[in-house]
């Protein structure tokens, strides 16, 4: 690791004039997926901008139709949330899903969505529910942020506040972990609120999370595994490596579209 | 049998200073002034050095030098060494590459040290490694050992002709093909035994601290066997001479034989703290770990067997390639050739033999042994024949392998080996049961019904362990003798202590070794405390791999505590005032034969030293003895496990639902450590039959260089083992033992395969049977139906 200098704002206006002052400073939500690489060598920011002493960024709560999860808010935190658990247990199992105890208790959701690794839960999850993303500066709605593989609607100095899940109805995550890493080899996630019918997958794709129009089409009809039955997506785009092939990666997106859809209609 | 005494299923005695993390492992060693080593690493797996320049390097804070290859050679510090002569079958010694312990010239993997600064802290070491300049010429690499000898492969060694270090045979190639020829069936596979990485929790680590006043060296290092270590550094290395040289291997977090070898690190630390005169520290990153400790396995192999009409094998013959990466490690050679053809014969009755190993240099980490060392590989060449073979003839599998059960003993097989005994029935019978083998047929029906094919697969495996007899080992090439050594030391007080050769690095010798003890002299099990890991306290030793420390390392122990009982006994005598014959030892107490004199031993032990009632003419005062004892035969330690499991139809998933294993140890000494050693066998083999996987891409990176791409076997990939136990003793050892450290790992991937394969119908997948990989290969079976 080398050197940087570590500050420790409290209010997203300082997070934010810190962040104007080193312009290649980095926040610190969580960092498990920054410390790795900067004690690698492979990333240097000049500086830390520690997100955890800021007010008002933590916190799960039901404000009319919309859960409102604050940016700060541990993964752990969002899994065993009751407000959550009582409206969109769907939308909880997705945390409850990321690495291990000791990641689900540091890892935090602003985090995991304004690094938008294309192998994380959270995305999906978004983009699966239509969420917006509210920063200091403006709202985004999923649909716009995820612009591709680590990259993001974001821009210098913004900062995730808070995050705006509409509750569906029918919500749920089915996740094929990686086998080394845990991250989603492939995720799907699906949702219905009125006719807004939706399936997100993270993982799989080459340019990250996406949604499969053809099956929320299908879905239309009827919200059921069976109006996919036999669909599929193309293997043209997907992500190959050691792990998984394109065409296997298109595969299990089928087969945990249909899983989910029968979780959330459970 | 005594609640801490043989058999006694007692908890370790060191699992209190682990758990609560008192641990005093070599990094947790601190000498006054130390200094920190960072090596600058190769990021090309073949290049040429056309120049270093540690100009800029050497100006950074904090950086007392910047050592690299050219000055090691100035200085005379040889090369490391593998210590295990192999012969090609054209009576030609193997190849052996120089390896220096910096490259000078050449680098041949990634992750080779060109050079090391030594400096205050890590911080400062690493940001001058940053400033070290390497000009590097970049060369073609081969990584894949099947293309390593192919025409205008490049060229690693330039003295080592087409990357070939032996080719080397065993058994009789004519009466083979004569089987062959007469056999109504053959089976015939291709498989890969996958690379692997070890990754003990604890990464290696090095200290070296030089004295310059006494021109002693001292080293405390991450070692299995540190005098071996000595022996090494200091006859072939030169380091320095052997009494002039400390090697202490303190708390070694484990090693699953990649902590057996020399490596080069350990030798820099010695020669940069002579040089800088200061001690001097290296401990591995993670990341440094997957690329430099020794790898295992990493075979490619064609292997046939013959068989007659009724399912009697004839004879089995295998040709392997085997990868030792790109120097030859410490006892690289021996894995594919001795302590794996050697147990080509499994469990069975097989006349005839013969098994061609070549043994090539690649662009990648060195391979050597790795839990197991070359057992599993055969285990797995051998199940996977006899399973295949029994399906294609339509035998049963159980049945096909009780009908070339070896049962009579000894059984001279084709191939060195001579097994002293065993049962390998009563544990296929016992495994059964314990399986419910009856009910699977019910339960592969019930799990088509959740969209899973349940399969189950057999392992009746064997190996040879209790390494090993030296003038055995001496004739097949071995550079050392591989005996044991044991002191033990009554104190005045009563109290013990054993000095071992061999090393524990999570195998819990302070306490199995306490209570053979224990036993044996009737004290107290507290009494008793075992000292290892340490050149200048135990006098020598060949440390622990191989299953050995139980077999090898106890029997040293109980020829130690004969002498002590002999000598005690003189001692009891004139307390007693009686005839030495006349003395009985039980439960610790020296009786006067058909008398109630008695003496207790603590009571010996103090008349030993205090020495009143005899004279130094009559008998030396004192109760200490010493044994080097050197094993008969190996140890063939036996068993049967079965895999059941269940494979998503829809994903590939492979789900273990049910494991058996029935082991053969001979004598336990502690049943609970026997269990733990069990578990975690099995764990690292389903790991490699299912997770594990060392992959280069063609430039020779490695691809699975972290946690985050090599897949580790986790708990909640492994259901609760069944674990049973069938008995047959060591006749080669004073207790019978035969040695449990590697049985897990040498079972399981054999039976894993031949689950997943029985569950999907097909006659071969490679390790690791991975979700995707499992898939695939179902996509390849309903193929041909959907066209």
């Amino acid at each position: 690791m080398y050197n940087f200098t570590f500050h420790r704002p409290t209010t997203v206006r300082q997070a934010a004039g810190l962040l104007a002052r080193n312009p290649d400073g980095k926040l610190l939500a969580g960092g498990h997926s920054l410390l790795p690489v900067m004690k690698q060598r492979l990333a240097q920011p000049s500086a830390l901008v520690d997100l955890s002493l800021v007010e008002g960024m933590t916190g799960v709560e039901l404000k009319g139709r919309s859960v409102v999860i604050g940016a700060m808010t541990r993964h752990a935190d969002v899994a065993n949330s009751q407000v959550l658990k009582d409206v969109m247990p769907g939308l909880a199992a997705v945390p409850g899903s990321i690495g291990d105890p000791q990641v689900r208790n540091r890892g935090t959701i602003g985090g995991s969505i304004a690094n938008n690794d294309p192998n994380a839960d959270y995305p999906a999850a978004c983009l699966g529910l239509g969420a917006t993303i509210i920063t200091n500066k403006r709202r985004i709605a999923a649909d716009d942020f995820f612009t591709g593989m680590f990259s993001t609607a974001l821009e210098e100095g913004e900062i995730i506040v808070k995050v705006s899940f509409p509750v569906a109805k029918k919500a749920a995550y089915e996740k094929f972990k990686h086998p080394a890493s845990g991250f989603a080899l492939v995720g799907v996630f699906v949702s219905k609120r009125g006719p807004d019918i939706r399936v997100a997958v993270t993982g799989a794709g080459s340019n990250g999370v996406f949604r499969v129009k053809s099956f929320e089409e299908a879905l239309k009809k009827r919200f059921s595994p069976k109006s996919i039955e036999g669909m599929s997506i193309p293997a043209t785009g997907m992500n190959a490596d050691i792990h998984a092939s394109p065409e296997y990666r298109a595969h299990l997106v089928a087969v945990l579209a249909r899983r989910a859809l029968a979780k959330a209609n459970d | 049998m005594s609640a801490t005494g043989i058999g006694a299923p007692v908890r370790r005695k060191e699992d209190f200073r682990f758990i609560t993390g008192q641990g005093q492992y070599t990094d947790d060693v601190t000498r006054p002034g130390e200094t920190r080593a960072v090596f600058v690493r190769s990021p090309h797996a073949h290049a040429k050095i056309k120049s270093i320049d540690v100009g800029a390097a050497k100006k950074m804070p904090g950086v007392i030098d910047v050592l690299t290859g050219a000055q090691l050679a100035t200085d005379k510090i040889g090369n490391l060494i593998c210590g295990w002569m192999i012969h090609s079958k054209d009576g030609s010694p193997m190849k052996m590459s120089a390896h220096p312990a910096l490259a000078a010239t050449k680098v041949n993997c990634v992750g080779d040290a060109v050079a090391v600064v030594i400096a205050e802290t890590i911080a400062q070491g690493k940001d001058a490694a940053e400033k070290v300049k390497v000009d590097y010429e970049v060369l073609t690499a081969v990584v894949d050992p099947a293309k390593a000898q192919a025409k205008g492969a490049p060229q690693i060694h330039p003295d080592i002709p087409n990357n070939t270090i032996y080719q080397w045979h065993l058994g009789e190639k004519k009466d083979v093909d004569a089987a062959f020829a007469a056999a109504k069936h053959v089976t015939k596979l291709d498989i890969v035994n996958n690379r692997l990485v070890p990754n003990a929790m604890e990464p290696r680590a090095a200290l070296a601290d030089y004295d310059a006043g006494t021109d002693n060296l001292t080293l405390w290092n991450t070692s299995q066997n540190p005098h071996v270590a000595r022996l090494v550094i200091s006859a072939f290395i030169g380091m320095a001479p052997e009494h002039k040289l400390r090697v202490i291997a303190p708390d070694v977090g484990g090693g699953f034989g990649s902590k057996i070898f020399i490596y080069p690190e350990e030798v820099v630390c010695l020669w940069a703290s002579r040089r800088v005169k200061r001690p001097v520290k290296w401990t591995s990153d993670r990341s440094e770990a997957f690329l430099t400790d020794a790898h295992g396995r990493d075979h490619v192999t064609h292997a046939e067997m013959a068989l007659d009409a009724n399912g009697k094998i004839l004879a089995l013959r295998a040709r392997t390639i085997a990868n030792l990466g790109a120097y030859m490690s410490t006892f690289s050679s021996s894995v594919p050739t001795y302590l794996y053809a050697t147990l080509l014969s499994g469990q069975y009755n097989i006349p005839s033999i013969y098994c061609e190993v070549d043994a090539v240099y690649t662009n990648t980490a060195p391979v050597d042994a790795y839990r197991g060392a070359g057992r599993p590989e055969a285990t797995f060449v051998v199940e996977r024949l006899v399973e295949v073979a029994a399906r294609q003839m339509g035998i049963d599998p159980a049945d096909l392998r009780r009908r070339n059960f070896i049962t009579a003993f000894p059984h001279q097989t084709p191939v060195i080996m001579a097994y002293d005994g065993g049962d390998y029935n009563a544990s296929l019978k016992k495994a059964m049961e314990m399986a419910d083998v009856k009910g699977f047929a019910k339960r592969k029906r019930e799990a088509a019904r959740n969209g899973k094919l349940r399969g189950m697969g057999y392992s009746t495996y064997i190996e040879a362990c209790g390494i090993a007899p030296s003038q055995a080992v001496g004739s097949l090439g071995a550079g050392v003798g591989l005996w044991e050594s044991a002191e033990v030391r009554v104190n005045p007080t009563g109290s013990v202590e054993v000095l071992t050769g061999s090393h524990a690095h999570g195998q819990g010798h302070e306490t199995t070794f306490a209570q053979l003890v224990s036993e044996r002299l009737g004290i107290p099990f507290e009494n008793v405390s075992i000292v290892h890991g340490d050149t200048d306290k135990v006098q020598f030793g060949m440390g622990t791999y191989g299953s050995r420390s139980g077999a090898v390392g106890m029997s040293a122990i109980v020829k130690a505590l004969d002498k002590i009982e002999i000598k005690a006994k003189k001692v009891a005598a004139f307390m007693l005032e009686a005839a030495e014959g006349d003395i009985e030892f039980k439960d610790g107490k020296f009786t006067v034969a058909g008398t109630d004199k008695s003496a207790a031993f603590g009571d010996v032990a103090l008349n030993a030293y205090i020495a009143h009632k005899f004279t130094g003419a009559e008998l030396e005062p004192g109760l200490k003895e010493t044994s080097f004892y050197d094993p008969t035969n190996f140890t063939f330690p036996a068993g049967c496990h079965i895999c059941e499991l269940d494979v998503d139809i829809e994903t590939g998933k492979v789900d273990i639902v049910n494991w058996t294993a029935v082991d053969d140890f001979g004598t336990i000494i502690n049943p609970m450590i026997v269990e733990g050693q069990v578990h975690g066998g099995i764990a690292q083999g389903v790991g490699q039959a299912l997770m594990e996987g060392a992959y280069y891409d063609a430039a020779g990176q490695l691809v699975t260089g972290s946690m985050m791409d090599y897949t580790m076997p986790r708990a909640h990939d492994l259901p609760s083992f069944h674990v049973g136990l069938t008995e047959t003793k060591s006749p080669s050892n004073p207790l019978g033992m035969k040695g449990c450290g590697e049985a897990g790992a040498i079972a399981s991937p054999a039976a894993v395969i031949n689950a997943i394969t029985d569950a999907i119908g097909t006659e071969n997948i490679a390790m690791p049977a991975t979700a995707s990989a499992v898939w695939t290969a179902l996509q390849k079976l309903q193929a041909p139906k959907a066209a």
